[in-house]
């Protein structure tokens, strides 16, 4: 899996990803705690240049708003009417650079960076019994049980048309949840053989 | 230490109310054993209690001196399992990855782990393919894949479960070929007559019994009667 | 019992890992078009809250939760495994985010709902508890969070989410329930797992 990672050479490229998680935190902080036309002018500013700086394609900068773009629609909307055209600038204003902003750190962050970060992370809840290295195991074991359910689900629904079995979703998500869980046991079982309970 | 041998000593095995294997008592000590026998005969049960997959209802397995009831882990480090579906057994994302799982879980230095992998995907024809999605390689090169991540930890013994069954005639060829280059003793329990030729003893089960242990030749052809 | 004091505590084995990561699997692979049209693929209506609501009722509480969990870790770290390919930290500054974090406290409440009865599986109990869980908590956590972000009252946002995701939650709540009681009907090793664990004690 790829990810949404945007190679380039850049200096949001090479910057720490926990730097690049503060900074993206504190200017959450003051974008919608102290808000207001000046700072979402300013930082809008600030989103346009650090994404030309990390060289990001401006396409796929706007392709991170679009799905975002109807339920922002609703919100200006509603402040449109309720109070103003300039308070649904800026609450439009403050949630497109919110979202920008935070898929800036996803387009220079690799994944196995931010898989690390979450390894790191979940070092304190040690004494919760949290094994750090069972939540990477986990999450790498997920990434690879990806393709093996989009291959069942495929696998399924050919066998329904196969057979001309109707348009009932039933015959479709049964079988392919038994074959998850059969899968499942397979997996753990190889699992076990390869010593992760010992 | 102890000696190399494979100890199965009275070994019964219930799930539920249904008995697997009943009163089996081996021990092994070539360099290859092959084991044959009907779909549910028993044999794959057989295959897990011998790196403590399975814990016997009755009687004890020990593998070099090691108990498989107290001393699971130490087994399990000695001895490799090979499973039937390679995609089952493929737990990490990409294929350097995957062989690397079970050395970085033994904490080896991360050098050697890296020079490891690099040697194991050139022995195993997989140049090239080292930061590949697992998903994307074919059946062959998945169970060649699975080969390779068990014996990077290296194991002494290595158990596979119809390890061919899903692979084209090439394939099953190829892994042979490999098995038989292995200096770790194998236990192989295959379908695939053929593969057992070269194999110094061959075990039949028929109905959770062990019924023939024998020269390959001679088991096959017990075998071949049986299934008529 | 004793299993809400220590469900968080125990030591998930290789079985647990392997059902919470196919499980979290399903859910991302839901949200790959095509995998399954139940509406046609025009309205913004994904299956992947199928996938949370059979997380709760088939694996539980814990795994349920745990397998949401995993999703949004993964989506975090910038994969794109939510519907329309959709991924990466963005997801979590859009007003949108309540629902998505909604998922994990969705799957423990189905799970926690569906453990009372299991090994039975009442037809009944299991639409309430993916009612209740996959939809009632999800918007609990999503329309605050949407009011929130975009400064609209929580009517306005209760309106568009119901409008929008409502019709569809409760098709997917209703095919959950029949899945999951087939499934646990064909697979009743699942609920007397837990009961098996606790037996079987320290086994490796």
């Amino acid at each position: 899996m790829i990810g949404l990672y945007h190679p380039a050479d850049s200096p949001l490229h090479r910057a720490p990803v926990g730097l690049k998680l503060a900074v993206l935190l504190g200017a959450m902080v003051v974008l919608f705690g102290v808000g207001g036309p000046v700072v979402v002018t300013v930082a809008l500013v600030v989103t346009v240049v650090a994404y030309a700086v990390a060289k990001i394609p401006w396409r796929l900068g706007l392709a991170q708003l679009r799905p975002v773009l109807w339920v922002i629609g609703v919100a200006a909307g509603f402040h449109l009417f309720t109070s103003g055209p300039q308070h649904a600038a800026v609450v439009a204003g403050q949630l497109l650079v919110a979202v920008a902003l935070a898929a800036l750190l996803t387009l220079t962050t690799r994944v196995s960076a931010m898989l690390r970060v979450f390894e790191t992370a979940a070092r304190p809840f040690r004494p919760l019994g949290v094994d750090p290295a069972r939540v990477a195991l986990l999450l790498a074991l997920t990434i690879r049980c990806v393709p093996l359910l989009i291959n069942i689900l495929g696998t399924v629904r050919e066998a329904r048309q196969a057979r001309g079995v109707g348009r009932n979703p039933l015959a479709l998500v049964t079988p392919a949840v038994v074959r998850a869980l059969r899968t499942a046991d397979e997996l753990g079982e190889a699992l076990a053989a390869r010593g992760v309970d010992d | 230490m102890t000696q190399a041998e494979i100890a199965v000593d009275r070994v019964t095995h219930r799930y539920g109310d249904r008995t697997v294997l009943e009163e089996v008592t081996v021990r092994l000590t070539e360099h290859r054993v092959g084991v044959i026998g009907a779909n549910g005969s028993g044999k794959s049960t057989f295959a897990r209690l011998l790196n403590g997959l399975v814990l016997p209802s009755a009687g004890t397995v020990t593998v070099d001196g090691l108990d498989t009831r107290r001393d699971g882990k130490a087994v399990r480090r000695k001895v490799g399992f090979i499973f039937t579906d390679p995609d089952a057994q493929i737990v990490m994302p990409t294929v350097a990855e995957d062989i690397a799982f079970g050395m970085r879980r033994l904490k080896l230095p991360e050098e050697q782990v890296r020079q490891r992998v690099a040697e194991l995907i050139a022995r195993f024809g997989l140049s090239g393919l080292e930061d590949h999605p697992a998903h994307l390689l074919s059946g062959g090169q998945k169970q060649l894949l699975a080969l390779a991540a068990v014996l990077a930890p290296e194991p002494d013994i290595l158990v596979c479960d119809e390890p061919t069954t899903l692979l084209d005639l090439r394939n099953t060829r190829r892994f042979s070929a490999l098995l038989e280059t292995l200096e770790q003793r194998v236990v192989l329990v295959t379908h695939h007559l053929e593969l057992l030729e070269n194999f110094d003893r061959v075990l039949v089960f028929d109905e959770g019994r062990l019924i023939e242990d024998t020269k390959p030749a001679v088991a096959v052809a017990t075998y071949r009667k049986l299934m008529t | 019992m004793a299993d809400t004091r220590r469900w968080r505590l125990a030591r998930l084995d290789a079985r647990d890992l392997a059902q919470i990561a196919v499980f979290a699997a399903l859910i991302a692979a839901l949200g790959v078009p095509g995998t399954l049209h139940l509406f046609g693929n025009s309205v913004p209506i994904t299956a992947q809250t199928l996938g949370v609501m059979l997380a709760g009722s088939i694996l539980g509480a814990r795994r349920g939760f745990l397998a949401c969990v995993v999703v949004i870790l993964l989506v975090a770290a910038g994969l794109p495994l939510l519907a329309g390919g959709r991924g990466g930290l963005g997801v979590f500054a859009g007003p949108t985010v309540g629902y998505l974090l909604g998922w994990p406290l969705g799957a423990l409440v189905i799970g926690w709902i569906t453990e009372r009865a299991l090994p039975r599986y009442p037809l009944v109990l299991g639409f309430a508890a993916n009612v209740v869980g996959g939809i009632a908590v999800v918007y609990a956590v999503g329309i605050p969070v949407q009011a929130w972000v975009s400064d609209v009252d929580s009517f306005v946002a209760a309106a568009t989410a119901s409008l929008t995701f409502l019709p569809g939650d409760l098709i997917k709540a209703a095919i959950a329930t029949a899945v999951a009681s087939q499934v646990h009907r064909a697979y009743p090793a699942l609920a007397a797992r837990r009961a098996q664990k606790a037996e079987a004690g320290d086994r490796s």
